[in-house]
């Protein structure tokens, strides 16, 4: 049997090259993929405690689902938003987003 | 499968995992970046089965790989100007992030480490008992203890107001 730790040291692992990731990229498409890890990680956390300590609920395996599908519609708006500010802007690197429409 | 075999699985995957997120928030091309994504993506699906949660590694792959990916693909190809190449930020801004998440990663795996986690050999997690398709429907969709029926109908909705608010956003005026 795989040892609970080690799935939550890839998760961990996973989070943190995310928060890497967003601290350090400039492109917004770049930081919205290390996002996307972030919850990634946190979703596989949830379900390897659902499995292992409480393995007769599932009450971490529908957090996952939840969280899949909110983070679904957190980045169907993000791009959206991405789209509209590269229309008005032609770039979408963030030193370069400054300025607000008025 | 054997239990050997399930090992030996877990950790390939893992090996996967790591290198892929490593290189999808380093590498310089976008498209690149994003296929990284989704082998971490399906890599992720392929954890959820080894826990033997097979409804939850179908709308992984489903939702993830197939929607969200494609959302991100559009949106570099739409939005990549020259070469599609991105930049970082200067050194001193890469290394602090680099000791930020090194230093938040070390902590995280040695407590992790440390800390026993007093679990049992459970049958749910050696043999391959699925959870009943009908069982995750009624809990879906029930209104009792440990049912999400109210949860379901606020994603329906919130689900509803991000396709209106994508429109708005995204539409030319």
């Amino acid at each position: 049997m795989i040892p609970m730790e080690h799935y939550l040291i890839v998760s961990s692992i996973m989070f943190f090259v995310g928060l890497y990731g967003f601290l350090s990229r400039k492109n917004l498409l770049a930081i919205l993929i290390s996002i996307e890890l972030i919850l990634n990680s946190v979703e596989i956390n949830f379900s390897v405690f659902n499995r292992y300590l409480f393995p007769e609920h599932m009450e971490g395996m529908f957090f996952s689902l939840f969280g899949i599908a909110i983070s679904a519609a957190e980045t169907a708006v993000a791009i959206a938003i991405i789209i509209n500010v590269y229309r008005v802007t032609q770039e979408i690197d963030v030193r370069h987003i400054d300025k607000m429409k008025y | 499968m054997g239990a050997t075999a399930e090992i030996i699985v877990f950790y390939i995957l893992a090996a996967v995992i790591t290198v892929s997120s490593i290189l999808a928030v380093t590498s310089r091309k976008m498209l690149r970046a994003a296929t990284f994504l989704l082998v971490v993506l399906l890599c992720t699906a392929g954890l959820y089965l080894l826990l033997n949660y097979h409804f939850l590694a179908v709308v992984q792959l489903s939702v993830y790989a197939g929607g969200i990916l494609i959302l991100f693909i559009f949106a570099i190809l739409l939005t990549s100007s020259k070469g599609d190449r991105s930049e970082s930020h200067d050194r001193r801004r890469r290394i602090a992030a680099f000791a930020a998440a090194l230093a938040g990663a070390v902590i995280t795996i040695v407590a992790t480490a440390k800390h026993k986690v007093l679990y049992g050999d459970n049958a749910t997690i050696l043999g391959d008992n699925e959870i009943p398709m009908k069982q995750i429907g009624h809990a879906l969709i029930g209104d009792g203890k440990y049912e999400y029926l109210l949860s379901f109908e606020a994603l329906s909705i919130l689900l509803l107001a991000c396709i209106i608010g994508g429109i708005l956003i995204a539409r030319k005026r």
